[in-house]
């Protein structure tokens, strides 16, 4: 385990996830998540744990966005109702 | 309010810190589950379950009440989402778009018009975000094929690397999304319907308790594979991992239909009509 790739992992890690939950643009926190969750597999992977960040790659990174992004497209500013 | 809320969440946070502190350090090998519970996961579960990877020795057979569980909740999901976000409420409009193919023409055809629905020179398109997109079309047939293929290597070689039913029934389920991203839903909903989907799913969840109470039938424990060897005509050992493969392949069945059926219920706002 090299400690300055996974310090600079970490870091980007909270950078993402502050900047998911402060982004106004409900797509641009979509993919920031994705993102974090990415980083989070190379974490998961930098501790050995290979079958978990194999998971975190093919649900939070790939499929889970891709929920997020469908359920903003079906969003809307003002209600339809 | 949000002055409360930020000395909550640092109190909380803070307290998490502290409780934190309490638990083993990262890799020690004197932790209580170092000590006794991973030693004979380590030594044993070559000669136990003839399976080299470890993870989905633990996960599959030690541990083959929590994966199964585990497939329940995420049917359980994918039936709740259905509850949730199923309507069979016409669009608002009840007007639609179609494509003339050889001239490109949009037509937009009101809710008394006649729909050209079985007509080979007019598709139907979207009425939010439809642009000419053969290039798309053209590289997801190209690729879907060689994802679905890794996807069933990934589920057939959890044994030996990385992977298993879950991690492979997502990437399966991912094909059919990008399949519906690429083409429309309505053809990715012929391909693979709403019923086929939840049918799928529940056939997966059988398959997991079906084979545990398969065990149970041969006399042994439920979950307990080694009770099918006289079925599959191996050795107690070799059964156990041909058992991880069975539920394995029933894990992947209900995620993959899971993940689609939670798709396809976003995509279009529970209308199945048009979405992404």
């Amino acid at each position: 385990m090299i400690w300055q790739i996974e310090i600079t992992i970490l870091i980007i890690v909270i950078i993402l996830a502050v900047g998911a939950l402060g982004v106004k643009d409900l797509l641009g926190a979509a993919i920031l998540f994705g993102a974090y969750s990415f980083m989070m597999c190379l974490l998961w992977a930098i501790m050995g744990a290979v079958d978990v960040a194999f998971t975190e790659a093919s649900v939070g990174a790939g499929v889970s966005t891709v929920m997020f992004v469908a359920a903003v497209f079906r969003t809307s500013r003002r209600t339809e109702d | 309010m949000r002055i409360v809320g930020l000395i909550l969440v640092v109190i909380l946070g803070s307290v998490l810190f502290y409780g934190s502190l309490a638990f083993p350090p990262w890799g020690d090998p004197a932790s209580p589950a170092s000590s006794h519970l991973s030693p004979y996961y380590i030594e044993k579960a070559m000669e136990d379950t003839s399976v080299p990877n470890l993870v989905t020795a633990v996960l599959a057979d030690y541990r083959g009440y929590d994966t199964m569980f585990e497939t329940i909740v995420i049917f359980a999901a994918g039936i709740a989402c259905i509850v949730l976000l199923r309507t069979f409420k016409e669009t608002e409009s009840g007007s639609r778009l179609y494509r003339h193919i050889p001239t490109g023409i949009t037509l937009k055809i009101d809710k008394k018009g006649r729909f050209p629905e079985d007509s080979v020179v007019f598709e139907r398109i979207d009425s939010h975000w439809v642009p000419h997109d053969l290039i798309v079309k053209t590289t997801c047939r190209l690729i879907v094929p060689f994802i679905q293929i890794f996807a069933l290597y990934v589920i057939a070689h959890g044994h030996h690397s990385p992977g298993g039913g879950f991690q492979g029934g997502v990437i399966l389920g991912a094909a059919m999304i990008i399949y519906a991203i690429a083409f429309n839903l309505r053809s990715a909903i012929r391909r693979m319907s709403e019923r086929s989907a939840v049918m799928l799913s529940s056939l997966g969840v059988f398959i997991y308790a079906g084979t545990g109470a398969l065990c149970m039938l041969f006399g042994l424990n439920y979950l307990d594979y080694s009770a099918l060897a006289g079925l599959l005509g191996v050795d107690p050992v070799t059964a156990r991992s041909h058992g991880i493969l069975i539920v394995e392949i029933g894990v992947g069945i209900a995620v993959m239909a899971v993940i689609v059926t939670l798709y396809y219920n976003l995509a279009s706002a529970g209308r199945h009509d048009e979405g992404l």
